[in-house]
């Protein structure tokens, strides 16, 4: 269970996060759908401890994220498995080095006796490429990164995975590939998913809850349903992608 | 804030010099701490120890042959071309071989390091890190840090060798000098605490380029050309501080000014 209280932050003058509340549930998938600029990465970023807000909290499973101590951060941060937009593959590492690098970490602290190979190996086939391990992720297309990108974030079995605009970049039938993955890897009943996107055929397709964030703030959340159906003219506009509403971006 | 372009400058050098002490402070700390990234550092005194001795070499022989070249024709003015032997050996080993090498570092090393952490810190491989409970601090800086802290004063001693034959080729074959003058005059004024003193500084360059390159890559913002201004700077930053701090460790290092 994470439970977003209160979360507030801004660079300069430009107020990012402006109250944020959101519980997310354990064992679900849950979307938080907004705009560009509406704040989706940074609200990520303070998910997983990586940027410290101004006011508020974040509690993973009872752990208030935000008061860790750096070193303390790190012993936390294994629960959770990322998947960056761009992948975020470690470009001077092959394929199956990255997907080995959480697993040989997590080493370090104990747990001996894994098969690295074996998990790797897994977890590629999990993601339907078991011949790349030994390439380099420059060799690699969009999707395939995106895909390696999972198989590095689950090969080291976290319980709370993150994708970050996931189907960004990709052509449709790749992005609903990813869709089905990330059904797939969040099916178990162990993992609790989070997504951020604002691509809408994807956020029906994969939540069980979706949350929408505008000017910093969670306006509505629901299923995907209630979503579909909402009432509020800012959710309407941007689930059915129409320049003309209250949310005006305008053509300078 | 101030949008004068002096208070930025202020500003920038304050928040830069501050943040490049801290992370000096934190990559020595954390490379004493486990897990200990052998591997890395061993990779990194390869890629740029080893693999800067052939510019170090260039850099050195050629210094020496020039100071050899002046030197002699200089003192030959007061009937002093004796004492080039002298002037070779204590001006490369206390000076020139050390900021040299320091400066070479910085455009090879510090230009890399700054590039590709930089490059990491764009494409959100540094956050990747993190996410595996990795301190991007100490796998990245710490490794680098400890290979130039090793490396510098090593290749600063090859230089000074280098650098000291290429003079005594120069001294005997162009200007016809007996190479036994030569040796003899060098090793009758140069002594362990000039080499000393150029080594000591060369400690502390090495530290200077690996943060510098390290610190510009880590604050590295907006894509490709983010990448190029943080190399331009580290480049440019490492260069000035081996530059400046070299008068002040001349000054302050007791056997340095004898």
């Amino acid at each position: 269970m994470i439970r977003i209280r209160d979360l507030h932050k801004s660079f300069g003058p430009n107020r990012v996060l402006r109250g944020v509340n959101l519980d997310i549930e354990a064992g679900h998938t849950t979307t938080i759908i907004g705009g560009s600029g509406s704040g989706k990465s940074v609200l990520f970023k303070h998910i997983i401890g990586l940027l410290k807000p101004d006011a508020g909290s974040v509690t993973v499973d009872g752990v208030n994220i935000c008061a860790l101590k750096e070193r303390e951060l790190y012993g936390v941060v294994g629960k959770f498995g990322m998947v960056f937009q761009g992948g975020a593959l470690f470009d001077s590492m092959t394929v199956g080095e990255n997907v080995a690098f959480g697993i040989r970490q997590g080493r370090e602290g104990g747990e001996p006796g894994i098969d690295i190979e074996a998990v790797v190996e897994r977890s590629l086939e999990h993601v339907g490429l078991p011949q790349v391990a030994h390439l380099l992720p420059a060799e690699l297309s969009g999707g395939m990164k995106k895909r390696v990108a999972i198989a590095r974030a689950i090969a080291k079995q976290p319980s709370i995975l993150m994708f970050d605009e996931p189907t960004t970049g990709l052509d449709p039938i790749m992005a609903d590939v990813i869709n089905e993955l990330i059904i797939k890897v969040s099916a178990s009943s162990e993992i609790t998913a989070i997504v951020i996107t604002h691509d809408m055929v994807s956020a029906y397709k994969i939540s069980d809850k979706i949350a929408v964030l505008y000017e910093g703030e969670i306006i509505e959340t629901g299923t995907v349903a209630e979503i579909r159906n909402s009432k509020s003219e800012i959710v309407r506009q941007f689930i059915e992608g129409r320049a003309a509403g209250p949310i005006q971006v305008g053509l300078k | 804030m101030p949008t004068s372009a002096p208070g930025r400058f202020v500003l920038g050098f304050a928040r830069h010099s501050g943040g490049i002490f801290l992370l000096a402070v934190k990559a020595f700390a954390m490379a004493f701490r486990r897990p200990l990234r052998l591997r890395l550092v061993v990779s990194h005194l390869y890629l740029d120890g080893i693999k800067s001795i052939p510019v170090i070499f260039l850099m050195s022989v050629f210094t020496g042959g020039v100071l050899a070249l002046q030197s002699f024709y200089g003192l030959q003015r007061f009937g002093a071309e004796v004492f080039t032997g002298s002037l070779v050996g204590v001006s490369l080993t206390k000076e020139l071989i050390p900021v040299l090498t320091g400066l070479m570092l910085a455009g090879r090393v510090s230009a890399s390091y700054s590039a590709e952490i930089g490059t990491m810190a764009v494409t959100e491989q540094v956050d990747a890190l993190f996410t595996f409970g990795v301190n991007p601090v100490q796998y990245l800086v710490s490794p680098r840090l400890a290979a130039l802290l090793l490396m510098a004063p090593l290749l600063t001693l090859f230089g000074d060798f280098v650098g000291i034959m290429g003079g005594k080729v120069v001294a005997t074959l162009v200007v016809n000098q007996n190479p036994n003058l030569f040796d003899s005059q060098l090793f009758r004024s140069l002594e362990i605490w000039d080499v000393l003193s150029g080594i000591i500084k060369s400690v502390f360059f090495g530290g200077a380029v690996a943060i510098v390159g390290s610190y510009f890559g880590l604050q590295t913002e907006g894509g490709a050309r983010g990448v190029g201004r943080a190399t331009t700077t580290a480049v440019v930053t490492a260069s000035v501080i081996i530059l400046v701090s070299d008068f002040f460790w001349s000054k302050i290092l007791p056997f340095s000014l004898r």
